[in-house]
């Protein structure tokens, strides 16, 4: 019997959609294992927190009322703490940013492997396979290892828990070591203000790596003009400071649902995806045929698109 | 102020490509500076130029083959390199997050940084644990996904903002030393000048054994054996519209009359 330890993932008084799906996650491991699910909440409002997270499936719900929002020295402290005391077999948490900040020094100071970003997860007796991608999604790899081990999850891959379970809510009685704790978050802020709201739009025409050159951008602002549609982005556009933050759509930027996503010269990798899957009808201009874009794509044209976008600024002029 | 960034040389593959076995056919395969490692060696390179590091220094786990890729840092401004190499890391199928961060902290308590810089991720196998594994081992602080250091470090002290996700930055300070893990669009990275390429020609490349670091060869020992690759079953079902430019591009716009979005 092996038992599974779930971290939630909660921001700005707001538990996030990741838990729900660790939950599901967990259950399947622990089903697999014949264990007990374990829920952690580390900081912020732990009751209310708690009570959210008592969906079918959860055993124990373990909350650890320290601070108010995450601060990795305070989450590894409490995660080794809760894997000393319960020693579960996996412990899991979300492959988030801030999931990043700490499962792997968790995993460094218990001496445990660690599997990040897995899609799947089978358990077989004392053995795990992972699979998760390599290549920025080109190829799908299973990993296996046998005994305890961290494990993040990518988000959005497993469904999120429903319903009401019937959880014991247990205090953990952490102890925060205050000296180790070497950083302090003093605030947040909202990027990508500004002029324009790209959430807003009803046609966006996207731009990606494909257009090469700055300058190059001139022919999709042609486009955005004759179809009276708006200019966003994938990431690469907006590192490169050809276009400002506000018009990033992604996992770090904007999540836009249009009624037409029009992705040009993009590939599609997961966290541009997360951004614009919700769009009413997404079409793809890549000269790639197997590129990811393609996946969720309802129209494609395989083809170059300094050929294709000037020929559909001319439809509209 | 010393300056240690990891920087990788990754696989890049074709568009049209085998798998044998559990890696992807060589000759579909090239090679490039990892992506968020060239934003790390920019944003040390730019504390030495704004006179708050005295020395950058880069390491790498890699063969032979990959100094003209890690030379690319030298070339934008490094000042040294440290590549670590031997026999059993050229034997082992897959170096895990633990493996790596033996290896790279007996090579920061030999050069003793103030700081760490490394990528978020490595652009091929994409773990994002290295750097923040390091950090604990070595009982240094650290921070993930930064996109934004402040370049003064008073007191012993780095604000950076993380990016998390949604667009919202926060904003946290980190004592040194310290383990930052750099996100793209921190910085933009140059390219390295025809000077600066025939001055990292003569810079220091100094290749380590596990042996020279004190690393036994069992740490290379991976605890995750990789057992398939395949490529991705396509979940599309997408219309693709053949022809000319003129044909697909008049297919897009009559579609997009139809959804009355077209002026």
């Amino acid at each position: 019997m092996s038992d599974v330890l779930a971290v939630t993932d909660h921001r700005r008084g707001e538990l996030r959609d990741v838990s729900y799906e660790l939950i599901t996650a967990g259950r399947e491991l622990a089903d697999a294992t014949g264990g007990a699910l374990h829920v952690a909440v580390i900081s912020g409002t732990v009751d209310e927190f708690a009570e959210k997270l008592d969906r079918e499936g959860v055993d124990t719900i373990h909350t650890v009322d320290h601070g108010e929002e995450f601060n990795h020295d305070v989450y590894t402290q409490t995660v080794t703490q809760l894997y000393d005391e319960l020693a579960p077999q996996y412990v899991l948490a979300p492959n988030s940013v801030n999931g990043l900040d700490y499962a792997p020094a968790v995993a460094n100071q218990l001496d445990l492997p660690i599997v990040t970003d897995t899609v799947d997860l089978e358990a077989d007796g004392d053995s795990l396979t992972a699979t998760r991608e390599m290549y920025g999604g080109k190829v799908e790899t299973t990993a296996e290892l046998s005994g305890d081990a961290v494990v993040t999850i990518r988000g959005a891959e497993w469904p999120a828990a429903e319903g009401t379970g019937d959880a014991s809510i247990e205090a953990f009685d952490v102890d925060i070591d205050e000296d180790a704790v070497g950083s302090t978050v003093t605030g947040f802020e909202e990027v990508g203000g500004g002029d324009v709201d790209i959430s807003e739009a009803d046609v966006l025409v996207s731009v990606g790596r494909g257009i090469e050159e700055e300058e190059n951008l001139e022919i999709i602002r042609e486009l955005a003009d004759a179809l009276d549609a708006t200019v966003s982005s994938s990431r690469p556009i907006v590192d490169n400071g050809w276009l400002p933050k506000n018009r990033q759509v992604g996992q770090s930027g904007k999540v836009v649902t249009p009624d037409v996503y029009v992705a040009i010269g993009i590939s599609g990798a997961v966290q541009h995806v997360a951004g614009m899957k919700g769009s009413d009808t997404i079409v793809a201009i890549n000269t790639d045929p197997n590129a990811p874009i393609m996946d969720i794509a309802d129209y494609a044209i395989v083809d170059d698109l300094f050929d294709v976008v000037p020929a559909l600024t001319e439809e509209f002029q | 102020m010393k300056i240690l960034v990891t920087v990788k040389e990754v696989a890049t593959v074709e568009d049209e490509f085998e798998i044998e076995g559990t890696e992807i056919a060589d000759q579909y395969l090239g090679a490039d500076l990892n992506e968020w490692d060239d934003y790390a060696v920019e944003e040390a390179v730019q504390l030495q130029e704004n006179g708050v590091a005295d020395e950058v220094v880069t390491v790498t786990i890699g063969p032979e083959d990959c100094e003209q890729t890690i030379r690319q840092a030298l070339a934008k401004g490094a000042d040294r390199a440290i590549r670590v190499w031997d026999d059993s890391l050229a034997e082992a199928d897959l170096l895990d997050v633990g493996a790596k961060t033996e290896i790279l902290s007996a090579v920061v308590e030999a050069e003793d940084p103030d700081l760490v810089l490394t990528g978020v991720q490595a652009g091929d196998d994409s773990f994002g644990a290295t750097g923040v594994s390091l950090a604990e081992e070595i009982g240094a602080q650290w921070g993930a996904v930064v996109n934004h250091l402040e370049h003064d470090l008073e007191d012993g002290v780095a604000s950076v903002r993380r990016e998390l996700e949604g667009g919202v930055e926060e904003l946290t300070e980190i004592e040194l030393p310290a383990v930052l893990t750099i996100q793209t669009g921190i910085n933009e990275p140059r390219y390295a000048s025809l000077r600066g390429i025939r001055q990292a020609q003569r810079k220091p490349l100094d290749v380590q054994s596990l042996d020279d670091l004190g690393v036994e060869g069992s740490a290379v020992d991976s605890e995750l054996e990789l057992t398939d690759m395949y490529e991705p079953e396509s979940e599309s079902d997408v219309t693709v519209w053949e022809g000319g430019a003129d044909e697909t591009a008049s297919e897009l716009g009559e579609l997009l009359r139809e959804k009355g979005v077209a002026p």
